[in-house]
């Protein structure tokens, strides 16, 4: 492998002296960088989730010393502001004036469902983290990637552990008004009545709402809240709770209890419970060294965000070594991307179905504080969790993709 | 019956945080006649500045929300004698001007605090829920409705049995006549202004320990001031005191009786109000 790979460098080396000395050489394409455009959010409420992207990314590739498969990585990282306008503006940017081989991002479902359609006429691979469930179902795009997790994606897990470990019977859940957060309570009220537990109650304050007090009094007596909140609201969501004077448990997704909280949140987040797709306490060499090199350059831990870029990254490389470097046949590539297995990531083995959704570990944790300070601990690993969790794939792409009132909730 | 006892007093605590942001917002309205659109960024600088002396150099609550309040007042001080007073009388340019600083605040904030969220601690003492007849009460949301009351009515004193006072009702009433009688309207209009940010600032660093700060805090507290302000009317302190509770308790029971209709709730009356008595209830003089 590495003789391959000094071959290739010394390739490249001797076209670059050779067009140096003038010979009327085309340009070798396999010489050329290979351009990786990341749309993401460095302004506006999401800039926190965003700022972790772009860093995550920037720590795979400096790792790489900016080279996969040979070629030397070219890395343009593209502000959206969080709109979909702007997620639009930067895409056709990307593509067109910078003409990346590759797309990573956008952050936002919204952002996502405003570049879908351009990006599938534009044949630009994209591996986003953006959670819409139906890119990956119902509507699926033949050039999308997601090696995050899809909105439900962490709630089954979150469910069935929540039912079958810790017995609970019945739940309310609360999630910003917006298609994010019906799409994880609608996976997690699936598993969690399926497994015979009922949920009470679904509250939806809008996604801007600065005191949750009003829904936090229709909270009804219950064995557990289920919050699927986002960005900051999560901080402010928990404060509020243990305010208001509640102690049913909580537990949620991905974004409730996400690493990259843990610095902001008070005494009130100990002993939530919360399922990621990523999980800091993951010992292995890789994860490790991920945490060691993400936190040279940001003072804080690496989230799902900044983890779920880092993958995307390793997806690329894997993809890159399939074809021998070569970005041209965009079939080529794309079948490529879809067939990367890994073993060694920072969030354990990951590999894709045939919608381009990843297949992977997802981590159950528990909020605890230790020495002082709140730290994530796992406390069950669920391998191999597809997008249809366990049910049957026809029968699942044939109900309702989950809203704000499906599944209904039972009388 | 606790629902609605906690409701209740949810509602007089945001009434009295909004009363703090209005107050000031309603004054430089009334004065100036300048719609301030920065009030939500410096609500959101003030909660910041208190909670980096808070969690850097590890000040008191308190002291931290008074020094936060002066180091506000002192940029609105500024905004207003660089900026705002060469635009006198374009209402336009002022509009855009204050709303370009609020991004360029908000910008501000994300590069220095970043993009995660910072949770103040609840100031010792007041943490946690007083037990009364059965009941629970959050200790700080009761003590953020004493600290409104209180400056509420110093607010009162100076507007009403102070110099000072006068001169700012002068103003609000007849700015041109004000003038002519001999009083400095445009020092007073920087005065106010630092007023009206102090307090902004003061609100932030109250409120903190229930909104916590994150960027985005700006645009979802200015909505509420405009509201609050267009209700009451505008140079008005009991409008902006009666808008703020009426806010509060629409805010609160909107969202908890019909939570479909929360907004729908809280922007009626702001619609009815502006048809039938543009002035606002108590407003002087229509805008």
């Amino acid at each position: 492998m590495s003789i391959k790979l000094n071959r290739r460098k010394f390739l490249a080396g001797s076209a670059a002296v050779a067009s140096a000395a003038a010979f009327p050489m085309p340009s070798i394409a396999q010489s050329a960088p290979v351009k990786i455009g990341l749309l993401t959010v460095k302004t506006g409420p999401l800039a926190s989730g965003g700022l972790q992207m772009e860093q995550g990314i920037v720590t795979f590739l400096k790792q790489k010393n900016y080279t996969l498969a040979g070629r030397k990585v070219d890395f343009i990282s593209a502000d959206t502001g969080g709109n979909p306008a702007g997620a639009k503006t930067k895409a056709q940017e990307l593509v067109e004036l910078n003409k990346v081989d590759f797309i990573l991002g956008p952050l936002a479902a919204f952002e996502l469902l405003a570049i879908t359609d351009y990006i599938a006429q534009a044949k630009t691979p994209l591996l986003s983290l953006a959670a819409a469930e139906d890119m990956t179902q119902r509507k699926p795009n033949p050039y999308f990637l997601r090696a995050s997790a899809c909105s439900a994606q962490a709630m089954y897990p979150m469910a069935d552990y929540a039912t079958k470990v810790l017995g609970y019977k019945t739940a309310v859940t609360i999630s910003e008004d917006f298609a994010f957060g019906y799409e994880q309570q609608g996976g997690f009220q699936r598993v969690f009545e399926d497994n015979g537990g009922k949920v009470l109650a679904k509250l939806w304050p809008p996604l801007v709402t600065a005191d949750y007090t009003p829904y936090l009094a229709q909270i009804p007596q219950c064995d557990v809240v289920c919050q699927g909140f986002a960005g900051s609201n999560p901080v402010r969501f928990m404060k509020q709770y243990s305010d208001a004077g509640l102690k049913y448990p909580v537990c949620g997704g991905e974004t409730a209890g996400d690493d990259a909280l843990l610095k902001s949140f008070g005494d009130e987040a100990n002993g939530m419970y919360n399922s990621c797709p990523y999980t800091v306490d993951l010992d292995t060499p890789i994860n490790k060294r991920f945490i060691a090199d993400f936190q040279k350059m940001a003072d804080n831990l690496p989230g799902f965000y900044a983890a779920g870029l880092y993958v995307n990254g390793q997806v690329v490389d894997a993809a890159l070594e399939k074809t021998g470097g070569k970005t041209s046949d965009k079939t080529a590539m794309m079948a490529a991307l879809r067939s990367v297995s890994l073993t060694n990531t920072p969030r354990g083995p990951i590999k894709f179905d045939h919608f381009g959704n990843v297949i992977g570990t997802f981590y159950v944790r528990q909020i605890v504080k230790e020495n002082g300070k709140l730290n994530n601990r796992t406390v069950k690993t669920y391998p191999g969790v597809s997008q249809f969790w366990t049910y049957d794939e026809k029968w699942f792409l044939d109900q309702p993709v989950y809203s704000r009132d499906y599944p209904p909730l039972k009388s | 019956m606790s629902l609605w006892l906690l409701l209740a007093i949810n509602s007089v605590t945001l009434g009295g945080l909004l009363f703090l942001l209005s107050a000031g917002f309603s004054l430089i309205f009334g004065l100036m006649r300048i719609p301030n659109l920065t009030h939500g960024s410096l609500f959101m600088l003030g909660a910041y500045f208190g909670a980096s002396f808070v969690l850097w150099f590890h000040l008191d609550f308190w002291l931290a929300a008074l020094l936060s309040a002066l180091l506000v007042a002192a940029f609105g001080a500024a905004i207003e004698f660089l900026l705002l007073r060469r635009l006198a009388g374009s209402t336009l340019a002022q509009v855009l001007v204050t709303l370009g600083i609020s991004f360029m605040v908000a910008d501000f904030c994300l590069m220095v605090w970043t993009g995660d969220p910072i949770s103040v601690a609840t100031p010792a003492g007041l943490r946690g829920t007083a037990p009364f007849l059965g009941l629970v009460f959050p200790i700080y949301r009761l003590a953020v409705i004493l600290i409104a009351a209180i400056i509420a009515a110093l607010l009162w004193f100076l507007i009403d049995n102070t110099r000072l006072g006068a001169m700012i009702r002068a103003g609000v009433d007849d700015p041109q006549m004000a003038r002519v009688v001999g009083i400095r309207v445009s020092r007073l209009f920087t005065l106010v202004f630092a007023l009206g940010a102090g307090l902004a600032g003061f609100a932030g660093m109250i409120g903190s320990p229930i909104l916590s700060v994150y960027p985005g805090l700006d645009a979802d507290m200015l909505p509420l001031a405009l509201v609050v302000v267009i209700l009451g009317g505008t140079g008005s302190l009991l409008g902006s005191l009666l808008g703020s509770f009426i806010i509060g308790f629409l805010y609160n029971f909107g969202q908890a009786l019909v939570p479909e209709l929360a907004y729908f709730v809280l922007f009626l009356p702001m619609v009815l109000v502006l048809t039938l008595r543009p002035q606002g209830l108590f407003g002087r003089h229509a805008p």
